[in-house]
């Protein structure tokens, strides 16, 4: 075909540049498909949720049913504790095996790593609660937050090794022959130049781990277990934002169901502000180079 | 090449024709700053280069031709040992440095000696100008931090860049323009103070003028380095290197000063390949 014949076919133009625009249309529509759950969820929850927050919520312990007031604050910092539990084991593990598959990814182990990952990757948090359990609760004779904690981890670490190994792959191999030529060693390449390079990749994949294990309640239900009092100490019964909410909505009490919601606006509150503050303190100058 | 022994016999041919002033100096020098002995690259079961037996001398700039495919940049790679970072590749033969046995010594170490220029400009994207520049020296911890700024300004000004750059050493590397990163590569290379650069197709990347430059701090670099530059570009080569050689399907099919390579050589293979027969 000449240059001139598709010149010469408006007929042809025409229909391409339609079927273009209801591409188009469709992308569009997908895209505000994705952000309208979001953006819905956000606002009802903060519609019904704000009414019932106020400085009793963060400062109070939960009172029981009839009396007016209390507030989720052993929830909170319960929730706070058993995340940071899930994190010390969950991103370690995570970005260590995904490193490993990355950057070692021709032995046989590291494909043996890769597969359980995707597979553990899949399975219910809930089953992940009953592993939990069988290891740490069933031992120690008692529920703990350490427990609940290590199901958290356990949950974390299929996705950050996931995207860990996806974003050191995706660090140009001449990076790292630039820095092996210049005499620096192996791990040093891996550690200061893989790994910085992809830093941010990593982190945004730690913080999608982190705000998961932040909404689970299923691995929670016979792990942390839940409490109405203060506890700090993590081998003892915890209380969770999630789980609190869950025990408050199904009750029948009306005061109980607004207390939920305001749960639910400071879960995700939560979640997003830890999701700005770490952007923001991690944020590169030299960012948009992957 | 048939077999090692003709390929001696080519080794002695140059030493005859080599003019006094250069045989004089080579005397002086009588080490070669590398020296490979049947040094074969199997990737898999296929050869990427066999038995080759090269001898490159000290202060010089050698430039290795052939078509794409016929094992330069392996050759050039298995000087520096980076065929240990590809599981599938295998090197057999010995590799001298300076006289000494490479399979003698740390990777890590043979690396430092041993520099190497890729031929896209790769900066690390994460740090600035002045950060690139002390890279190899701030992850081998081989200088004091108090030292840093020296090192920079000596080796961007080795590297022709310094003045470009030197308002805004902080700024990234990214931001510079393809040539001006080949040049911070340069500089980011020789600031570990290597005896021998390896180029592999340094300038293909760039634009004429940026290659212009490159080609002239080769030029100038040959009293402090030696250099190996692979290279596709023939006029290139025999604009740079004092002796040239030329690949063939993983063989080396002729060494000769580059003078004779272009005006004589010896090969016939060589000629039709220098001639545009065929490559």
């Amino acid at each position: 075909m000449s240059k001139d014949s598709i010149l010469k076919n408006p007929k042809n133009l025409k229909r391409r540049k339609l079927i273009n625009s209801v591409m188009i249309s469709l992308c569009v529509l997908a895209g505000l498909v994705t952000i309208i759950p979001l953006i819905y969820i956000f606002f009802y929850t903060t519609q019904s949720g704000i009414s019932s927050l106020n400085v009793d919520f963060f400062t109070q312990l939960p009172k029981p049913v009839g009396e007016e007031g209390g507030g989720m604050a052993n929830a909170i910092v319960g929730s706070l504790i058993l995340i940071s539990i899930g994190g010390l084991i969950g991103i370690p593990v995570g970005v260590l095996s995904g490193i490993y598959i990355s950057e070692y990814s021709k032995s046989f182990l590291s494909s043996i790593v890769k597969f359980t990952t995707d597979i553990l990757s899949g399975v219910p948090s809930i089953i992940i609660g009953i592993f939990a359990y069988g290891v740490i609760v069933i031992p120690m004779q008692r529920f703990s937050a350490l427990a609940g904690g290590f199901a958290l981890g356990i949950l974390m670490i299929p996705t950050v090794t996931k995207i860990t190994e996806e974003m050191l792959k995706l660090v140009p191999m001449s990076l790292r022959e630039a820095s092996l030529a210049l005499g620096v060693s192996r791990w040093k390449t891996t550690l200061k130049i893989v790994l910085t390079t992809a830093s941010s990749g990593i982190i945004t994949g730690i913080l999608l781990a982190i705000a998961r294990a932040a909404g689970e309640t299923a691995p929670l239900l016979f792990t942390a277990f839940g409490n109405s009092f203060w506890q700090t100490k993590i081998d003892q019964p915890m209380a969770a934002l999630p789980l609190q909410i869950f025990t408050y909505a199904i009750s029948p009490y009306e005061d109980w169901h607004r207390q939920a919601w305001a749960g639910a606006f400071v879960l995700i509150f939560l979640v997003f502000v830890v999701n700005l503050l770490v952007r923001f303190v991690t944020r590169n100058k030299f960012s948009g180079n992957l | 090449m048939k077999d090692n022994n003709s390929m001696d016999n080519d080794n002695d041919n140059i030493e005859l024709e080599i003019d006094p002033e250069i045989q004089e100096e080579s005397e002086l020098n009588s080490k070669a700053a590398v020296l490979t002995n049947d040094l074969s690259v199997y990737f898999n079961k296929r050869a990427g280069i066999e038995n080759i037996n090269l001898k490159i001398r000290k202060n010089r700039v050698t430039s290795i031709i052939g078509p794409s495919g016929c094992g330069k940049s392996t050759f050039l790679r298995s000087l520096n040992l980076m065929h240990d970072m590809t599981p599938s590749a295998r090197v057999f033969g010995e590799i001298f440095i300076n006289g000494e046995n490479i399979s003698d010594y740390n990777s890590v170490d043979i690396r430092k000696k041993v520099g190497m220029v890729f031929q896209k400009p790769n900066p690390f994207p994460t740090m600035s100008i002045y950060d690139n520049v002390i890279a190899g020296l701030k992850l081998n911890g081989s200088k004091k931090r108090s030292d840093y700024d020296e090192v920079v300004e000596k080796n961007l000004i080795h590297s022709g860049l310094w003045n470009e750059v030197k308002d805004r050493l902080k700024t990234p590397a990214m931001s510079l323009s393809g040539g001006q990163q080949q040049r911070l590569c340069i500089a980011r290379t020789i600031a570990v103070d290597p005896e021998i650069i390896l180029m592999d197709e340094p300038t293909s990347a760039l634009d004429p003028i940026s290659a212009a430059k490159i080609e002239e701090l080769i030029f100038n670099f040959k009293n402090d380095y030696t250099i190996v530059i692979v290279t596709h570009n023939m006029q290139q080569a025999a604009r740079v290197s004092d002796m040239t050689a030329f690949f063939y399907l993983g063989k080396l099919v002729e060494f000769s000063k580059t003078r004779r390579m272009f005006t004589n050589p010896r090969e016939k293979l060589s000629e039709e390949y220098i001639t545009g027969k065929f490559g």
